[in-house]
């Protein structure tokens, strides 16, 4: 329960709207003072960290983005040097292989040459030493032959013009016989 | 004056008056209330005092990476920056009037919680004469915004709405009037001194009543009402906190508003 009482006690004292000056002209001048000095000295102070702090911010992401940047053309860069280095590797290896296929083909045809230049000379040499051999036998021959003969036919067959012509003929028939023989 | 429902006890209960809230002056001392230096005024300056100091030093050597000081303090600015100047006033205008809302904000935030602080438990606000002060700064600054970017065109601006039938007009302006030029400038004052009076009053209530309570009633049960009483006030000192930010923060943006109006006005 309110009473009326109660309400005018409450309203009794001074009436709240009515200003007291003194406080306005208190208020308003250290208001001016605290604005004065907000304007001069603390906005622009907090304003130039914030700037500072965003300046630093983006430099610090620019330095990151030209770090990266680098970094992709050092990577672009290493990888062409790559394939550059993977191409000429299989061109020395191709041109190894060629290479190495040429030598051999050309040691082939040395070692052809060479067989058929030995096998040449091989030929040559025997039918060299056959001729050899076979004079030497044609002659060892005729000397055995007379020596048995005269031996066999004793001293009437001492004339050694006879003798000789006789071996001589002999001996022609001999070789043409032979020629015949080996020409068959 | 002793019409309560209480009963009878050796010293009748009076409840506080807002002559209560007028303590006697300072300078000279112990002067009748209204006279000379007194209480409020101090605090009016002591806010002024501590804020300065406080964003002075806390700025004082920026470092990129802010210490904790730094960091807290730049954020109150920040706050005052972006939620209210940058948000209200529009990115293209906001930052010449970002010393102004500042100042407010603090002026009035620390004022108002000078009334939750032991011993101070004054909110300068409370005191009508303040109130009306900064009402009064703000009123001017906005006319004076609003004339300097669109001459004396601007006062046509402001009551004459664009877009209304013309048969309206004539109940329409004088309610322009009303609202923008007079009841506005009140109601910015009103709305922080009544809501910081009522406060104070509820403080020196629970504290008059408690004693009386306690230490006047001999009763048991009253002397019990008088603790429920106690924990009472801790909740509405909680509550109390929470208006005095929140009326701050509304005061500076009514400021914010009435500036962005005042620097738009052809655009509506």
């Amino acid at each position: 329960m309110i009473s009326n009482e109660l309400i005018l006690a409450a309203g009794a004292g001074a009436n709240p709207l009515l200003p007291n000056p003194w406080e306005i002209l208190v208020t308003a001048a250290g208001f001016a003072v605290l604005l004065f000095i907000v304007v001069k000295y603390i906005a622009p102070a907090f304003e130039k960290s914030y700037q500072d702090r965003v300046t630093a911010i983006e430099g610090g992401l620019e330095k990151a983005e030209a770090a990266q940047a680098e970094a992709d053309a050092i990577l672009a860069q290493y990888k062409a040097q790559l394939l550059e280095a993977r191409t000429e590797a299989n061109r020395i290896r191709e041109d190894a292989r060629e290479e190495g296929a040429q030598i051999l083909a050309e040691s082939n045809a040395k070692a052809t040459a060479e067989t058929a230049r030995i096998h040449a000379q091989a030929q040559q040499s025997i039918a060299s030493e056959r001729a050899a051999a076979a004079s030497s036998l044609r002659a060892e021959v005729g000397t055995l032959a007379t020596t048995l003969a005269s031996k066999i036919v004793d001293d009437a067959l001492e004339n050694d013009e006879r003798a000789s012509r006789v071996v001589d003929k002999f001996l022609s028939d001999l070789e043409s016989q032979q020629n015949a023989g080996a020409s068959n | 004056m002793n019409a309560f429902a209480l009963p009878m006890a050796s010293e009748p209960y009076v409840p506080p008056t807002i002559s209560d809230t007028h303590l006697p002056d300072v300078l000279p001392w112990m002067a009748e209330y209204g006279t000379g230096f007194g209480k409020q005024m101090i605090m009016i300056i002591l806010s002024i005092i501590l804020i300065v100091w406080f964003f002075k030093s806390a700025i004082k050597n920026p470092k990129l990476v802010p210490s904790k000081v730094q960091f807290l303090a730049e954020t109150a600015y920040g706050f005052v920056r972006n939620s209210v100047g940058r948000d209200i006033i529009g990115e293209k205008n906001f930052r010449p009037w970002v010393p102004l809302l500042f100042a407010t904000f603090f002026f009035v935030l620390l004022n108002n919680l000078f009334g939750a602080i032991p011993f101070l438990q004054l909110p300068s606000f409370s005191h009508a004469g303040s109130a009306y002060a900064m009402a009064l700064i703000i009123y001017g600054t906005w006319i004076a915004v609003g004339v300097k970017n669109h001459g004396l065109r601007y006062f046509k601006l402001a009551v004459v709405p664009s877009g209304v039938p013309g048969w309206i007009m004539p109940l329409l302006v004088p309610l322009e009037i009303i609202s923008n030029f007079i009841v506005r400038p009140l109601t910015h004052s009103l709305r922080l001194m009544a809501t910081m009076l009522s406060g104070h009053m509820i403080v020196l209530l629970a504290a008059t009543g408690a004693r009386h309570l306690i230490m006047v009633q001999e009763s048991l049960a009253l002397n019990g009402v008088g603790i429920l009483v106690i924990v009472g006030s801790v909740a509405m000192y909680f509550l109390e906190l929470l208006i005095m930010v929140l009326q701050a923060f509304v005061f500076t943006l009514l400021t914010a508003i009435y500036i962005q109006g005042a620097l738009d006005a052809d655009a509506h």
